[in-house]
């Protein structure tokens, strides 16, 4: 079974932190991705640039809409994401409150599908 | 006839819970689960008004239900993944011709691991409450969605996809591991809990409808009860003296419910006819309390369950042991400090120690703006004080917040009963 870890997180907040608390945060990081490692259920996973960046498209009766920013405009964006592969809910759910975000931010998990 | 097969429905009603937790435990997947029950459930009207009640119901019943799972499960290759369909498919063809003996512990343990499955965080309180009372209560969708006076297919729709949820995101139908286990129990006496105070809140026109969700939510934590483990050492970790705690402040409520209302008007507590109270049940929640707190492991179910034993115990309102409700709310707001128990540690301080001593508490409590029971409470200490100008602006105060007709029409009684003038 495997299940996508959606990192979401104000980013305004990020922003703000400190040089140092910032390393700390990346050491979490990498750290958090090792043990996934370890443990033999990291499939994948990336950081994000800020919403800043985003672009959204729409296709509209053959017509492209294309606008600047992101699907939504939430209080938390999406951040990141690590794909892994264990046995069941239980399990991801407790990956999921090990990601260092989860402090901050909120961890959504959905199960992938697969046809 | 009618009799007969009225007998039968209660029969298959009680065997319900323990029959579809065998079958899930084989196949993992509740909706295909509930089917095949439901398949055997069928089988059983049909045969049984010829054929007599079998001798053990419930293993006639899982027999039928496991067969018809197997069937389902060979024909359902596709909706499921090939690997879980094999794992049902082997546990079903070894359980099929298992003896219809089994052991209590095994049967425990099914039972547990659907009210985990059921009450799991993952799936919401809503769903949770209507998942617990169709799973090990046996009541039909229609029944719930009576009782919640919900349409039916909300209630369809909302245990549809907590099921779906369930397989698909694949939670698991295991008991939690150790560290998460007082947790998790805590999560399931909220929901039985729930299932309570849905049916206690009912109206009048509403009552007879609902108060069968306070029998359920009694019987559900029965069987809670039953089904945790009784070795002293377990105890704490299994949450046994809170489920015992729940039980009692359940049984209690449950017993002084035919004083609680008169002719569509709610009756406080104080005015009440302790005659009409059921004294048996009264006697049976306080020793469920007495048991409970004997355990020496506290918890906010068997505070208020105490709480309530004190008033079930008071002759007369006269001789209610207020300094002690006063004392237990305080010991209340340790394990759960909320604004309405700061509220009620108030009012029974100020019963205890003196009007006056409950008002200065009252007004120490925050975060209930707009909120009727904090002027309510405000009014009726003021009237105990005498203080009769003030009492009638807080009830006129409290009359503006409250949605509640029937609490509503308690608060008029009381202004209008407010003498003159001080």
């Amino acid at each position: 079974m495997e299940y996508l870890i959606l990192i979401y997180e104000d980013e305004r907040i990020n922003e703000a932190r400190d040089p140092k608390a910032n390393d700390e945060l990346m050491q979490a990081y990498y750290s958090y991705t090792e043990q996934l490692k370890q443990a033999g259920v990291l499939m994948g996973g990336n950081a994000l640039h800020t919403i800043d960046t985003a672009t959204s498209v729409r296709v509209r009766e053959g017509r492209t809409l294309t606008t600047d920013g992101p699907f939504a405009e939430t209080k938390e964006q999406l951040g990141g994401y690590y794909q892994i592969r264990c046995e069941n809910l239980d399990e991801a759910l407790k990956w999921a409150a090990l990601c260092p975000s989860s402090a901050t931010g909120t961890i959504e998990v959905r199960p992938i599908l697969n046809y | 006839m009618y009799g007969e097969r009225l007998a039968i429905e209660r029969v298959i009603r009680e065997e319900y819970g323990q029959v579809l937790s065998a079958v899930m435990a084989g196949v993992r997947d509740l909706q295909l689960a509930e089917d095949a029950v439901m398949d055997a459930v069928t089988a059983a009207l049909e045969t049984w008004p010829r054929q007599g009640v079998p001798e053990r119901p419930g293993a006639w019943i899982l027999q039928v239900a496991r067969r018809k799972a197997l069937d389902r499960v060979r024909r359902q290759q596709t909706r499921v993944r090939k690997k879980d369909l094999l794992e049902a498919e082997a546990s079903l063809s070894a359980s099929v011709d298992a003896p219809d003996a089994r052991e209590p512990e095994v049967v425990a343990d099914e039972q547990l691991r659907m009210m985990f499955l059921v009450c799991h965080p993952a799936i919401s309180r809503e769903s949770q409450v209507c998942l617990v009372l169709r799973t090990l209560g046996g009541l039909s969708t229609a029944a719930i969605a009576r009782a919640f006076l919900k349409p039916v297919p909300t209630v369809a729709a909302r245990l549809t996809r907590a099921k779906v949820k369930m397989t698909e995101a694949r939670i698991p139908f295991v008991l939690p591991p150790r560290d998460e286990l007082p947790a998790r129990l805590d999560a399931v006496l909220a929901a039985i809990y729930l299932v309570f105070n849905e049916g206690y809140a009912a109206s009048s026109g509403e009552r007879l409808l609902r108060e069968d969700l306070c029998v359920e939510a009694l019987r559900l934590a029965r069987l809670l009860v039953q089904l945790l483990p009784d070795d002293p050492e377990a105890r704490g970790r299994w949450r046994v003296a809170e489920a015992l705690g729940l039980l009692a402040l359940m049984t209690l409520h449950h017993a002084r419910r035919a004083g609680r209302e008169h002719e569509g008007r709610l009756i406080p507590l104080e005015d009440q006819d302790r005659s009409v109270w059921d004294a048996d049940a009264l006697d049976e929640g306080i020793r469920l309390t007495r048991l409970a707190l004997s355990m020496r492991e506290p918890g906010p179910y068997q505070i208020q369950a105490a709480i309530a034993a004190l008033h079930a115990e008071a002759p007369t309102a006269a001789h209610t042991d207020w300094s002690q409700i006063a004392a237990l709310y305080g010991a209340l707001r340790q394990f759960a400090d909320s604004p309405v128990v700061r509220l009620n540690e108030a009012a029974a301080h100020g019963m205890a120690y003196g009007p006056d001593v409950g008002l200065a508490m009252l007004d120490r409590i925050t975060n209930l703006e707009g909120y009727y029971l904090l002027p309510a409470a405000r009014a009726d200490l003021l009237r105990r004080a005498r203080r009769y100008d003030e009492a009638r602006e807080a009830y006129v105060e409290a009359l503006a917040l409250v949605e509640n007709e029937r609490e509503a029409a308690y608060l008029r009684e009381r202004l209008d009963a407010l003498p003159a003038n001080t």
